[in-house]
């Protein structure tokens, strides 16, 4: 069985987490031996979420530390 | 970022709060500030409301913390008081009745990745670039909420698909089918944007 590019698509994501069947598993990665576009399609989409998973991509706000403990030092003695 | 802190022992220590320790409430949450900030700001998309309910998810935390149960980690609990306070926001906002207005694919739909004939690796040190943080903050809130949370717990925060599913009170099934959408959006969203970041010099050298 040969798999078409948009079938492989629908299984970027199960590839991903490593959760595809092994018969699965083995078609998609037959595929992408041969398919430029996908192969590119699944490094872009591994790397977006190694990106995502960045703690740079939300930094606290500067203070946002100091902010909290002071809230939470005056709320915390009235709320026992 | 999954959160593994060694040599520390929650459990005693949050029995230690209970028993009227104060003081080592500050400590039991200090590694998970980033964290509930995160996952406040990536759903309401604003910091000084972020910042804000990230602040009253630690107040109830603290004041909920009897009702902690072992079963879950610290961590995911405070995850999960954090997703309710946001959410309860967002509705007094009514922005969730606005969102839903919003053109996404509905289950059932096909998302179409950008197609590409090459990737050329994005080094996370593209991080340090501040137009590269908004690009990524910037497709994650594009995505609608129930994209944008499975998106988060799973691809920011990192659990796993049953604890996804245990929070957003979702089949593994329907995590997973969200979750490849949600991704499938991001690529779509980024990658010609992040392909144009090295953009190859075309005239004459």
């Amino acid at each position: 069985m040969i798999l078409e590019c948009q079938h492989v698509w629908d299984y970027i994501s199960e590839y991903l987490d490593d959760t595809l069947s092994p018969q699965t598993k083995q078609l998609v990665q037959r595929h992408l031996e041969h398919c430029q576009i996908c192969s590119a399609i699944l490094d872009a989409t591994r790397n977006i979420l190694v990106l995502t998973a960045d703690d740079r991509v939300f930094e606290l706000p500067v203070g946002f530390s100091a902010r909290l403990h002071a809230r939470l030092e005056r709320e915390m003695e009235s709320s026992r | 970022m999954r959160i593994e802190i060694p040599d520390r022992d929650e459990d005693k220590m949050i029995a230690d709060v209970l028993s009227g320790d104060n003081e080592l409430y500050h400590e039991l949450i200090r590694p998970y500030e980033h964290q509930v900030y995160r996952v406040a700001l990536s759903l309401l998309k604003n910091e000084a409301e972020a910042e804000d309910v990230a602040q009253e998810a630690f107040l109830k935390a603290f004041r909920k913390l009897a009702d902690f149960r072992r079963q879950a980690r610290f961590s995911t609990w405070l995850i999960s008081i954090t997703l309710n306070e946001a959410r309860g926001r967002l509705r007094r906002q009514n922005l969730i009745r606005f969102e839903s207005l919003d053109q996404t694919p509905e289950e059932g739909g096909h998302v179409s990745p950008a197609l590409l004939r090459d990737w050329r690796e994005i080094p996370s040190e593209a991080l340090e670039r501040k137009e590269v943080r908004e690009m990524l903050q910037g497709a994650i809130a594009k995505l609608t909420p129930k994209y944008r949370e499975v998106l988060l717990l799973r691809d920011v925060e990192e659990l796993s698909i049953e604890e996804t599913a245990l929070l957003l009170e979702l089949t593994t099934s329907n995590v997973k089918v969200r979750l490849h959408r949600a991704r499938m959006m991001m690529q779509k969203e980024l990658a010609p944007k992040l392909a144009g970041l090295h953009p190859k010099r075309r005239w004459f050298q």
